[in-house]
Order: C-alpha cells, then structure tokens, then sequence
C-alpha cells in the first residue's frame, strides 16, 4: 500500500484533484456487463486519474472483487469491502466472481500503469512507462501528455514521448503523424516494430509513407540483433545439455572404451533422486523448499556413481576387450534399470518443479529474454567441465585413470590397482551421467524413459567430437546444439533432428576418427 | 537415506500388493468367465501421452465399479480388461486384436492420439469390434465401429478461432498454427488454414510449426512466436502439442515471459490434467476450448467431481487422491460409457451390431450442464463448446461459450474433398 501513498502524493503534486472520486456506479459498470461496456467505463474513470480507481483495478487484476446485490465489493480473507466508498460491508451469499478476459485484463493493467506515470518513485514511474509499451491508446494519450509534463526525469521523459508517438502515429493530422514516425526511431521495442508495419500498409501520404519506411528499418535493424543473439542463446543452451549429457560419456566410452547403452539410465536415475530430494523437503523442509536442487545435486552424483560402480563390478569388469558382448550386456542392464524404475515410481512421468529461483528469465534486450533455469544449466555444465577436468588432469586419481587408459599393463607393472580405478572411473562417469539428471530434471519431463531421449545424443557428441577427448566432446556438443538450432528456425524441428543425424554420419563417414583424433602413440 | 528406503519400500509393497489384487481378481473373475460382460480399456499407462490417458484408465473403472455395485448389465457383471499400449502406435493395434480375438471383449474404450485410433481401426472393422474414442480430433474419418464422443472440429477448433478474431478475444489477425508431428494436428492445422483463408487471412500471416513427439526444447519456438508477433497485427496461437511436451512447452512459455495479453495461446489438448505440476500463475489468461471444464458450475458436474474424488482417495490414485482433477476426455469417457450401458440394457445384448442400432439417440445428463445426445446417424455427440482462460490456481475461467449443443461434422466443409461425403457411416457390402 505504500505506493498507493506515494501515488496519492504525486497526484497532488500533478495539481490534479482527486475531487472526482470513483462512484459506486462506475465501479460496478467496471465489474460487469460487456467487455465493450466495462472498458468504456474503465476508460472514462481513468481519465480523472483517482487514487481510489488504482487499488480497485488492483483488486480486480487479483481476482478479489466479486458482485452482489447491484454492488462491487473487494473481498479479502473473508472480509467484504464496498469498492468506491471503502465502507465494510457484510459478504452476501449470491456473490459473483467478476471474470476478467484477456481483453479486459490487458485494460486494467494499462489502466494502472497510466495511473502509475505520476508516482513519485522514479523506479515505479520507469515500470510503468515499459509496461505502457505496447498498450498506448488514444484513451491513455490525455494521462501521457500530463506526465510528460510533469516528468523531470530525462530518460523517463524521453520513453513517455516514445509513448506518445506510439499513439499519434495514427492521429488524423499529417504533421504529428510525421513527426511521430520520424521520433519512433528511436524506439527499440518489437511492439513499435509490428505497429509501424501495420502503419506503412495503411499510410496514404508518400512523404510520411517514406519517413515511415525508414523509421521501421531502422527499428527492425536494432531488433535484429536480440534475435541473432537469441538464436545463439538457444543453441548454446542446448548445447550446455548436450554436453552435460555426454560428459559421462566421454568417460566410459571416450576414456574407458565401454559402449555403454546404459548412460541415458544413469542420467535417468540422477533425474529420480532429485525428485526424491525434492519430495523429502517437501515433506520435511517446505520453507527450505526452494534450496532443495543445491542438495539434489550430490545426491544424485552419489546415486548415479553408486548404480555405475555396482554395474562396473558385476557385469562389465568380464567384459573389457569385448564391445559387442558389452553392448549387449549394458543394453540388457538399461533395459533392467527402466523397468525397475516403472515398478517403483510408475510408468508414469513424475513431476519435478523448479524452485522459485529458476523460474522467470533476465530480460536483456526488449526482445530477448534468457530464462534462469537455462542460464543456471550453462553455468552447472561449466562447473561440472571444470571439476572433470580438474579431477582427470591435476588429482592422483586423475593420472591412474589416464594411465591405465593409456597403457594397462604398464600401469598394473607399476602397482596401480587396475581394476580398482577402472572401477572409480566409471563411477565417474557414472556419477556425472547422474548430475546431467539432475539438471534435465529443471527443463524436461522426468520418467523413467527419459535416458531413451539422450543415448543417441551423448553417443552423438563423443563419436563427433573424437573418443578419447574432453576438448573434443566440448565443442562438438556445443557446436552439434547451435547447429540444431539455427536449422531449427530455418526448417523447424523435425526437418532440423533429420538434418543433423545426416549431417553427423557424413561426417563421421568422411572423418571417422572425429573433430580431434589422438595423435601419436596413445593412437591405435 | 532411512527415509529414502522407506518411501522405496513402501511404494515396492504397494505395487506388489496392487498385482497381487489384479492377479486374485482376474483368477477369480476368470472361473467365471460366463457370467461376465468383458470391457476392454486401451489407454497408455506409460510412455509420451500416459500423462493424458491414465486417468481415463482410472475414469473407466470407476463407471465400472459404479454400476456392477447396482448390479452390472442384463444381470452380469462387469469385468475389465485393462491393457498398456505404451504409447506405441503399432502395439494399440496387436492389443486391439487381442482384446477382441483372445479377451472377448463387448466394447473397447480407448486411445487418445489420432494416429492409435488410426492404427486401431482396420482391426475393430475387421473383427466387427465396438470402439468408444473419447477425445477431441480432426475428423475426416466415420466408421460404423466408433463411436466418437470427443469433440469434432466445428465443436472446438473452428469456434476457438472465431472466438480470438472477435474483439473480445483480442481481434487476432496473425496465426501460429503449432502442433506435434502426428495426424491429428497436421489435419486440423489444414482445415483451420482453410477456415482462416475463408475469413481473408493472408497466406503470410499464417506460420505452421511443428514438433516431434516427446520434444522437450521449446526455446526457439516460442522465439520465433515472438518474432513472427512483432511483424504485424495482433497474434494467436492455437497449439495442438500433445502429450507430456506441453509440460516443457508452457514452462518456456511462462519463463519466456509471453504474456496472454500480448500473445494468446489456445490449445486444443491441454486441460486440467496437462496443467498440473506447471506453475500456472505466469500462464494466467492463455486459453483452451472444451466441451467440459472442472469449474463449470452445476449439479450434475458438481455429483461428478465428488464422485470422482471419492474414488481417486479409495484407490490411490497419484496425485489425484490429494488434489482430484476432472476434465474433458474423462467427461467423455462418462458419457461414451453410460451411452453404451444405456444401449446395451435397450438391445438387451451385447452384440456389437445391435448394441450400435440402439446407440443412435441415446441422451445423457452430462456434467457439462446439458443433455448429451448421440446423434441418430453420424456416431458423434452433439455438444457445446466452452473457452476458458486459465487462472492462476490451475483452472480455467469460461469466457464464452456457445448458445446451445452444437451438431458435429465429422467431414469439414473446410476440406474441399469432403463435399458431397454421407453424414452417416458407410459400410462396404460384401
């Protein structure tokens, strides 16, 4: 309530009176009736620019106001009152929501921005004004003038003459017409975009018609980098979830040499036990709630590793050397896994919400939104690169693994424990297969064949980006999710998987050793 | 991790109990084998669209509970065959053949998506089956052996675009047709594209996307939404995505911050059930059509949702034991199974041609608030259509509505080819 203070204040400030208080009449003709009518009256009360007029269009914008007995009331926890006097009033039985469609919504939220221009706090005066960005009509235009008026602020002045343009561009009279597609070019809003094209077709006049023209190129011109930088968001994101995907990958099959049917699995079962997280702080925790993914995230590396390592001990230690049995043997174990997932959570998708943190998105241009969860996923897949890489490059650990890759009987002649760290890498890989799980778990859907969806992908990047290396899985999964999203927007998104599958076995047909082949003697 | 076991040990014996129930009543039931009239359910239970039709599994057996607690039909039991087709289009057609051939079964209710109900058809004609679809598709079919009681596209699609080119709902003059890759939204993507020409839409404010099934990326989709909105007039969108990709699709939508008053989305196969578990406060104002929401206020509704979640706590049912939701295909699966008891008790047998004589006709209180009629010939309902908008708890809000029941046209006039087609199935004679 306290910008409604403030905005009490700045109306005095404006020298309007607020004399032409909100009738009980106006108010229920606001409420109900045709969307026509209510929008009318709306409009006719805005005008006079009431303090009382913005906490009722802020009721009905929350769905509080009902109607009973030829009366519009806002009702609160139970409690009832009249909507123009402010007076309690006891709640009626009959009371009738008031339903707002989307055309009366969008009214009522011009409605309160307008009335929002002459708050007193800059910050709330500069929201209003974007908010106002594509909603200026002729009926707002008499509110607009006054603020400008008013506004001592140069930037915000500078937006409400923006605004201002926006609405006389359609005026009768030749010279502000001009004028106004001559200051729209200013404007870098994709609502100007649509409305000057909207304007060229209608314009009669061939000097304004030409001032029109070169406005909107240049205004398409300024809009055309959010959307090449759009594109490249998108393919770089899926690309962070392509490459978070493989990166186990890159350990079991790159490194390890073990085709591994069972990733997508792994990954599934990362993607379970957050869920699982999630659900005992939803039990236990609820005001913790929204932290539940920080505590996800070991989990469901342990989860996955320990699955990987019970795999690594009792099937695939007897079955090094041999691709084709282990294939068979890990494809058998994938099969095994999502049935055992079926039984326990049901065939059906569970559902994994995301905290309230991830939800929304960073608005950066006026047309390109980068939504949280995917910014969050781009910098988990760094971090989880910069462990991995950390971890196989700096660590002991790191080096028993790189030797027994490289030469195993050397590296068991020097007393490494062989199949120990055979079975530690592989619960690696298994254990980040996990943590792709647990970040698929904020953008898809989670059930239990949602590894199905990955195995080609992962196999897809590491084949491409050479077996064998980190770098290379790095590139090709971000290179393999900008490609698939550039042709996405030029063909859509099924001529865009078919292009990509085709794209990959020509180039594994031309170049089979993918982007970066080992060299030297490590190289069979 | 204690609790973690215990919730897996829980769920474990829950399930075993479960199987162990299925196991005893089908040994039980099949001794009996006589005095049982057999109802087939084909729905997926898993895979891409169990999101949409596990609960008409669950529809299905509560009807049926409901009237063998009266006593079942003709003096026999009910008994029901359930099956999981798994989403997989080739598997609704074996399952088909063995509900028929091998089960017996009197009547199937079943399928969701349009290309199982294709995949089904030549075997319920070959075996002169009885199928009940009870969802929304595109028509262009009618066959002596379905029964259709979701909505043809005169009942939902053509209505919805008439009501975003009013002013009421935003005047829209630029269309994104977007849809999954399948039958269903390619074909009334082609009559709506007809029907929107019909009213002077240009070719080059129409764009017509499409996605795989199961696509969870929906970053450059809606991006392309934003652009394709900002090249000219007042935009809509009428979405035909099916299946659990509506999830990823709405999270997008909302996290993208495309708001209804700006950009419109109407989707013809997301309801009440599709919505749960997406956080619907950024969706408020997006639309859907129906012939039956949740909210809809009246008796008949109100029996039915208590019904309903009385039966979700008895059983179970996840998710709807806390929070039950109803919604249009389960409507429908209602409606399509009282009909057929109803026909069922008229023909005094089960026999599939008779049964189909005594379906032209029958009414049904439904609780959409009419009374729901088969139409005498062209085995479709006639219904009335609802759009509402979504509210923020989830629900929608009815912002129009038609006068009265509308008559279905399964061959649209939008579709040149269809001119001169019988409002009536057609039988071959042999």
């Amino acid at each position: 309530m306290k910008w409604l203070q403030g905005l009490l204040g700045g109306l005095f400030l404006a020298g309007v009176s607020a004399a032409l208080a909100l009738t009980p009449d106006q108010a229920l003709r606001i409420a109900q009736g045709e969307s026509d009518a209510r929008i009318a009256a709306l409009n006719e009360v805005v005008v006079a620019a009431d303090p009382a007029l913005a906490a009722y269009v802020q009721a009905l914008l929350a769905d509080e106001v009902k109607v009973a007995g030829g009366k519009a009331l806002i009702v609160r926890d139970g409690k009832a009152t009249d909507a123009a006097t402010g007076a309690s009033s006891p709640l009626p039985d009959g009371a009738e929501d008031v339903v707002n469609p989307n055309r009366v919504r969008r009214e009522l939220e011009s409605a309160l921005a307008a009335l929002k221009l002459f708050s007193p706090n800059r910050a709330e005066r500069a929201k209003a004004v974007t908010e106002l960005k594509d909603q200026a009509d002729e009926g707002k235009l008499v509110l607009i003038e006054k603020a400008e008026k008013t506004e001592t602020d140069a930037e915000i002045k500078a937006q409400l003459a923006l605004l201002k343009a926006a609405v006389l561009i359609s005026s009768a009279d030749r010279t502000k017409r001009l004028a106004a597609a001559q200051l729209l070019a200013d404007s870098d809003q994709p609502a100007t975009k649509s409305l000057l094209i909207e304007r060229v077709a209608a314009e009669t006049d061939s000097e304004v018609k030409a001032a029109l023209s070169k406005t909107l190129s240049t205004v398409a011109g300024r809009l055309a980098w959010g959307e090449r930088f759009g594109v490249l968001f998108t393919g770089i994101s899926l690309g962070s979830i392509l490459l978070l995907a493989a990166l186990g990958l890159a350990i079991t099959y790159g490194l390890m040499g073990v085709i591994n049917m069972a990733h997508g699995e792994l990954i599934m079962i990362g993607a379970y036990a957050t869920y699982l997280v999630q659900n005992l702080f939803k039990q236990w925790t609820p005001g913790a709630f929204d932290w539940y993914i920080v505590a996800a995230i070991p989990f469901s590396f342990v989860a996955s590793a320990l699955v990987g390592a019970l795999m690594e001990r009792t099937v695939i230690r007897w079955l090094y050397g041999r691709p084709l049995e282990t294939l068979l043997a890990t494809w058998g174990i994938s099969l095994i896994l999502m049935q055992s997932v079926r039984t326990l959570f049901g065939a059906q998708n569970v559902g994994v919400e995301n905290p309230s943190w991830l939800s929304g998105g960073v608005q950066v241009l006026p047309n390109l939104v980068l939504p949280y969860n995917r910014l969050a996923i781009l910098a988990f897949a760094a971090l989880v690169l910069l462990g991995m890489a950390l971890l196989i490059g700096k660590t002991r650990l790191g080096l028993f693994v790189r030797g027994v890759t490289q030469n195993r009987r050397m590296a068991a002649c020097v007393g490494v424990n062989t199949a120990r760290v055979d079975t530690y890498a592989f619960a690696l890989g298994a254990g980040i297969a996990g943590l792709a799980g647990c970040a698929l778990s904020q953008v898809g859907n989670v059930g239990p064949d949602l590894g199905q969806g990955y195995i080609v992908d992962s196999f897809m990047v590491v084949v491409l980006g050479g077996v064998g290396q980190i770098a290379g899985t790095v590139y090709a999964g971000l290179g393999l999710g900008v490609l698939n999203k550039l042709l996405e927007g030029w063909q859509g998104a099924v001529l865009a998987k078919i292009m990509v599958l085709a794209f990959i076995v020509i180039f594994i047909q031309k170049r089979p050793q993918g982007l970066f082949a080992l060299k030297g003697r490590s190289a069979e | 991790m204690t609790t973690t076991r215990r919730v897996f040990g829980k769920s474990i014996g829950k399930t075993f109990t479960a199987v162990a129930l299925a196991a005893a009543s089908f040994g039980v039931t099949s001794a009996f084998a006589q005095e049982t009239i057999k109802v087939g359910v084909l729905h997926s239970l898993s895979g891409t669209m169990a999101i949409s039709e596990t609960v008409l599994k669950d529809t299905i057996l509560m009807e049926i509970e409901a009237i063998n607690a009266k006593g079942g039909l003709l003096g026999k039991k009910l008994e029901p065959v359930v099956v999981d087709p798994a989403s997989n289009w080739p598997l609704f057609a074996e399952k088909t053949r063995q509900l028929i051939s091998k089960d017996k079964v009197a009547v199937i209710f079943g399928c969701w998506t349009s290309v199982s109900r294709k995949s089904v058809l030549p075997v319920v004609e070959e075996l002169n089956g009885l199928l009940f679809y009870p969802v929304q598709y595109e028509g262009e079919e009618l066959s002596k052996n379905v029964f259709y009681t979701g909505a043809a596209p005169n009942q939902q699609a053509i209505p919805a675009v008439e009501y975003l080119m009013s002013k009421d709902g935003g005047s829209a003059k630029r269309w994104v047709l977007l849809g999954t890759d399948y039958v269903y939204p390619r074909t009334t993507n082609k009559i709506l594209r007809a029907f929107l020409k019909s009213k002077g839409v240009a070719e080059a404010d129409i764009m017509e996307e499409y996605t795989p099934f199961g696509h969870s990326d929906y970053q450059s989709i809606i991006a392309k939404i934003k652009k394709f909105s900002a090249e000219g007039k007042k935009t809509a969108v009428v979405s035909t995505i099916n299946g659990d990709s509506n999830v990823p699709f709405y999270k997008e939508l909302g996290n993208q911050g495309l708001k209804a008053t700006d950009v419109p989305v109407v989707a013809f196969s997301v309801g009440e059930e599709e919505l749960r578990g997406v956080d619907t406060k950024p969706l408020v104002g997006h639309l859907a059509a129906w012939n039956y929401f949740q909210s809809l206020k009246n008796p008949t509704n109100d029996e039915f949702i208590k019904q309903w979640s009385a039966y979700a706590k008895a059983k179970g049912i996840a998710g709807h034991k806390d929070k039950a939701l109803t919604n249009d295909p389960m409507e429908a699966s209602v409606i399509g199974f009282q009909m057929w008891a109803q026909a069922v008790t008229k023909a005094k047998s089960t026999d599939t041609d008779k049964v189909i004589a005594a379906m032209a006709g029958q009414t049904y209180k439904a609780p959409s608030g009419i009374m729901s009629m088969m139409d005498a010939k062209n085995h479709h309902l006639h219904k009335s259509v609802f759009i509402g908008e979504i509210k923020a708890d989830g629900q929608f809000n009815v912002v129009w509505k038609t006068p009265g029941p509308v008559k279905a046209q399964p061959w649209s006039p939008f579709i040149p080819e269809n001119k001169g087609k019988p409002d009536e199935p057609v039988v071959a004679k042999k």
